[in-house]
């Protein structure tokens, strides 16, 4: 497998409900902790990409004015969007522009500002991250798309809501000890109890998803670091090798997409797009990272990247095997359950977990000894699928 | 065309596809099919991805379908509030053939499998749309 572009530098801001600055501001507090780690100055950077969902805020062509104030001008930089996977999708970008010899160092920072808005005009928003045209006329929002998935494989699957509780109930294990998650609480069996007024997850939000399925709204910022292998041994003591990248997308409209009973299949194409790059398989990761924006949705990917047969996802959370100590940790950060759900920030976020986990500077969250990451982020429901697998030096 | 009286609420004025929505309001609920390769569509497209032709005519959906999955949303997007709660789904006509919309509102205890079919649908507002009903 190639080492010829690495991370070398990660930064993410807590993420939050109600950052107090604009996204400038917020951009800005995940790149000083990139660059800081990588120890660059901004004479160094050849060049940065800017990624989010847009909407949220109202600044049209954030580059600009992102890019002014990170110091990063006048080199070339330009915005990149692929919903909820645009971070990701700016660090596929980054590696090929450094791959093709274009640049030596590239900055990718993905950030949302989510609380510019209400909530019911963020659920708008994210339902019009679906088809414009012949969907959203009907109301449609994120949690009632994932539902829609939801409801066809638990009927089809034998998976039980009992089993994605027990997803929720992982993440916000790991949450607690996330100092940079939105979500720091712990998360009981009991909360899920539907006979229980007071119990705060069991409330419905799209049938079968109840509001623990759900991950969080959030503020936040995430930056990653791109070099080419001569600078990334000037720049970096442990430089986090791209392995692998994959990617794939499905067609937008419910009406058109395959068994919802399979669940989401456009991680399976970059997956093994993925693993082909780096020559490794599922069973060769030892630290994952993936898109848990609804419990269903770390299911489903459980077999997207092969850790489970199709189908049989529910058996990794029943024997515990995506915890800690588990065969393959799945999501030890909190996930975006627990630690929020910046839209934009995501991906990066994500890449900076498996980044740290590889330079095995994760804390608390530290699995054994990790040689290979892997991050599955997906960008709407199921429309963009991005797989990138991690080495360590 | 204006597109603005489809569904609740439309977010595309104008489309090639307009018909649909006079259609709609003449009681049918139709996808198109390519003249020159025979591929169908639904929702209806005024272009054929299969053979990039742009010759298209109207065909009726079939009367009966499955229930393939469907969720009832408790909350609602900005602008749709007042519907909550409602179930959308998706059908499953068969040869490559769905669609997605909301059941109808007296549309009572859906099973996945279960026989449907669809049909117009006119909100006092005027506003044209179509709706899930059990076959």
């Amino acid at each position: 497998m190639a080492k010829d572009v690495a991370v070398i530098g990660v930064g993410q801001t807590y993420f939050v409900r109600g950052y107090e600055g604009s996204i400038r501001e917020l951009a800005f507090e995940a790149f000083r902790e990139a660059m800081q780690d990588a120890n660059l100055t901004n004479k160094d950077v050849d060049a940065s990409i800017f990624c989010s969902a847009p909407e949220y805020d109202k600044q049209r062509s954030p580059a600009g004015v992102l890019a002014e104030y990170l110091g990063l001008v006048p080199q070339p930089t330009f915005y990149v969007e692929t919903v909820c996977s645009s971070s990701t999708v700016g660090v596929k970008i980054g590696y090929s522009m450094i791959k093709a010899g274009l640049h030596d160092i590239v900055v990718v920072l993905g950030f949302q500002k989510m609380s510019e808005i209400t909530s019911a005009e963020s659920q708008e928003r994210m339902g019009r991250g679906g088809d414009i045209q012949w969907e959203a006329p009907f109301g449609t929002m994120m949690p009632a798309y994932y539902a829609l998935y939801a409801q066809a494989y638990l009927a089809k699957n034998g998976l039980t809501l009992d089993d994605l509780r027990d997803v929720r109930v992982k993440a916000a294990t790991y949450g607690q000890i996330n100092e940079r998650a939105v979500y720091r609480k712990g998360v009981k069996p009991e909360d899920f109890d539907p006979n229980n007024p007071d119990a705060k997850m069991a409330g419905p939000v799209a049938s079968p998803l109840r509001v623990g399925d759900c991950c969080a709204n959030a503020d936040g910022a995430s930056c990653i670091i791109l070099a080419n292998a001569e600078k990334a041994k000037v720049f970096s003591k442990k430089p986090v090798w791209i392995l692998g990248i994959g990617a794939a997308s499905e067609v937008v409209n419910m009406a058109a997409r395959p068994d919802f009973s399979k669940g989401i299949q456009v991680a399976k194409a970059a997956a093994g797009q993925a693993y082909k790059m780096a020559g490794l398989g599922p069973k060769d990761i030892d630290v994952a990272e993936v898109h848990d924006c609804f419990t269903i949705a770390e299911i489903m990917a459980y077999e997207g990247l092969g850790f489970a047969p199709e189908g049989d996802g529910k058996q990794l959370i029943r024997e515990k095997a995506t915890y800690k100590e588990g065969r393959i940790p799945v999501n030890v950060d909190g996930g975006l359950l627990s630690k929020g759900h910046p839209i934009g920030a995501t991906g990066g976020s994500q890449i900076r977990t498996v980044v740290l986990q590889l330079r095995d500077e994760a804390g608390p969250m530290q699995v054994k000894d990790p040689q290979i990451g892997l991050n599955h982020n997906i960008g709407g429901v199921g429309l963009y699928g991005n797989v990138t697998i991690f080495g360590r030096d | 065309m204006g597109f603005d009286k489809f569904g609740r609420k439309s977010f595309t004025s104008f489309t090639k596809t307009g018909k649909f929505v006079d259609l709609l309001g003449e009681g049918k609920v139709e996808g198109t099919v390519c003249k020159q390769c025979g591929a169908k569509y639904f929702p209806p497209r005024a272009d054929c991805a299969a053979c990039l032709s742009k010759e298209m005519d109207w065909f009726e959906l079939p009367k009966k379908g499955t229930l393939e999955t469907f969720t009832t949303a408790m909350y609602a997007p900005f602008g749709f509030e007042a519907d909550a709660p409602y179930t959308m789904a998706v059908v499953d006509f068969g040869g490559g053939l769905k669609a997605f919309a909301r059941l109808a509102k007296d549309f009572s205890d859906p099973k996945i499998g279960m026989d449907v079919t669809v049909r117009p649908l006119k909100y006092d507002d005027g506003q044209l749309s179509f709706e899930i009903t059990k076959a």
